[in-house]
């Protein structure tokens, strides 16, 4: 995918976003969230505080959640960034997105891209995450309307049922591309 | 939306304080930017420079060599926290990092940009000035070290230099007989009060205690008359009150819109109390 450069671009970037390899030219300014949403289509990641307090803009860099509405477009150079959009695979949903939906986790669903990728960080890091864990985990990520319980339940749910190999991590791949650590 | 800036790539300290020294107040370094972009996005601050210095190789090393745990002023709250050598050699500066604002901010915030911008808030600040760690500050020239306690100036201010590079911390493991421990109350993002002490215990009294209230004055700072309350003392129920509850009475605190100067020092008196507890608890089991 080739993105037009423009009229003040600067920087050519490479990236890898939802597992495709993406050139780029960015000014310097541009911020990770606006490329993500503006220049790619990926409107899932949200912008809300716009500070980095509530997690509503939050995507994968190198499975690391970051807020993407206070990143630079240039820190994602040479990395992998994972946002909703790439979680589902072949029409199937991923396994967290099932359970927020059967758990009744999402109401207005303005905070499920950051909830669901922020939970996906953990899951990566501890597979089959007790409540009080993901409650840890996940107590910077903001959520106005479902009282988070339900939150809880599905992720717990989903690791649970990815450890016991009834629902595969297969979606945000190309886990193998690209080097770890700071560019 | 961001004003335009350029970013620059230095790939030595040297370089890096020479772009600093010839763009002058054009430029400013850029390490995570958690603090920076914040500035820069409400227009409260413009650079037209940004010098990035996560391209200087090295300069997110943690390590522990002859006797001191360095941690390179780029590494990220989350590596410190997560880093086997600050855990083993310093574990209270690896759980402090664990707590700072929330996930993502500690995943791009590094070490450096906190101590650097000198927000009052800062949780590292209070726990290195009572640790009695050391500043190393670079430029072309040369180097210097300054003691944590003597780099924050005010506050957003510091003892760096316009062209100088904090390029690490240095912290030393604690001496036999001593505990450390900090105590953080939050209403909002950072902390609204905390307290940080070091205290060594031996033959059963008070050798040595530094107590530093941090976030309710414009600088983490040590309050002498609740060591001095400790000096020599069997740390106990009445003394530790007594100290804690000076530490309350003589922090400098400073009034903000969310809470009164008389509230701050009831906290400070308190965290004072649970930090004392823990650190001379942590005191009688280290040998
Ligand atoms: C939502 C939120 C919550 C937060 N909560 C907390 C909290 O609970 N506790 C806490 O302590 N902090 C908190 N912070 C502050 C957090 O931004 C810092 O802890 C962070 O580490 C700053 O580092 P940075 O690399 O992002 O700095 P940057 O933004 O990159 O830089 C900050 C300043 O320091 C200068 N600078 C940076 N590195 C160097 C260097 N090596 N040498 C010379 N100058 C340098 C820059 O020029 C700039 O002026 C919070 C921030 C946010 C946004
Ligand atoms: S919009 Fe980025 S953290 Fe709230
Ligand atoms: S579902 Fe509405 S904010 Fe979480």
């Amino acid at each position: 995918m080739e993105i037009d450069r423009p009229p003040q671009a600067r920087l050519r970037i490479g990236l890898t976003v939802n597992g495709r390899p993406v050139e780029a030219g960015i000014e310097p300014r541009e911020l990770l969230l606006d490329f993500l949403r503006n220049r790619l289509g990926l409107t899932g990641a949200k912008r809300s505080c716009d500070v980095q307090v509530c997690g509503a803009c939050t995507v994968l860099v190198d499975d690391v959640p970051v807020s993407a509405c206070c990143t630079l477009a240039y820190e994602a150079r040479g990395r992998r960034v994972l946002t909703i959009e790439g979680l589902a695979r072949d029409g199937r949903l991923h396994p967290l997105q099932d359970a927020f939906i059967e758990h009744a986790a999402v109401q207005c669903g303005f905070c499920t891209p950051g909830m669901i990728l922020t939970a996906l960080a953990l899951l990566r890091e501890v597979p089959a995450p007790t409540p009080v864990q993901v409650k840890a985990h996940m107590k910077d990520t903001l959520c106005r309307c479902t009282g988070y319980w339900k939150i809880i339940d599905a992720v717990v749910d989903a690791g649970r049922r990815m450890q016991a190999g009834e629902a595969p991590d297969a979606g945000g791949g190309a886990r193998e591309v690209a080097p770890r650590g700071k560019p | 939306m961001l004003r335009p800036f350029e970013i620059h790539e230095p790939a030595t300290v040297a370089e890096a304080s020479r772009l600093l020294a010839r763009l002058g107040e054009q430029a400013a370094v850029y390490a995570g930017g958690t603090e920076l972009l914040l500035l820069m996005k409400e227009g409260l601050a413009h650079f037209p420079h940004l010098v990035n210095i996560k391209t200087i190789g090295g300069l997110d090393a943690i390590a522990f060599e002859d006797g001191v745990l360095r941690l390179g002023a780029v590494a990220t709250h989350r590596e410190i926290e997560t880093s086997p050598a600050a855990r083993q050699h310093a574990p209270l500066v690896a759980r402090v990092a664990s707590q700072v604002g929330n996930l993502r901010v500690r995943a791009a915030g590094t070490i450096g940009g906190n101590l650097c911008f000198a927000e009052p808030h800062s949780d590292p600040a209070a726990v290195l000035v009572a640790w009695d760690a050391t500043l190393v500050l670079a430029r072309a020239g040369g180097e210097r070290c300054v003691p944590a306690a003597g780099f924050f100036l005010g506050m957003l201010q510091t003892a760096r230099e316009p062209d100088e590079i904090l390029t690490a911390v240095e912290v030393r493991p604690l001496p036999p007989g001593t505990g450390a421990a900090y105590h953080r109350f939050a209403l909002h993002e950072r902390p609204t009060a905390a307290v940080a002490a070091v205290v060594t215990v031996r033959d059963g009294a008070v050798a040595a205690a530094r107590v530093v209230v941090g976030s309710v004055g414009p600088v983490p700072v040590r309050v002498p008359e609740a060591e001095d309350a400790l000096a020599g003392r069997r740390p106990e129920g009445e003394v530790l009150r007594a100290a804690a509850e000076v530490a309350g009475r003589r922090a400098d605190v400073l009034e903000d819109m969310f809470t009164s100067t008389e509230y701050k020092r009831h906290l400070v008196s308190l965290l004072a109390a649970r930090a004392l507890h823990d650190a001379v608890s942590a005191a009688r089991t280290a040998h």
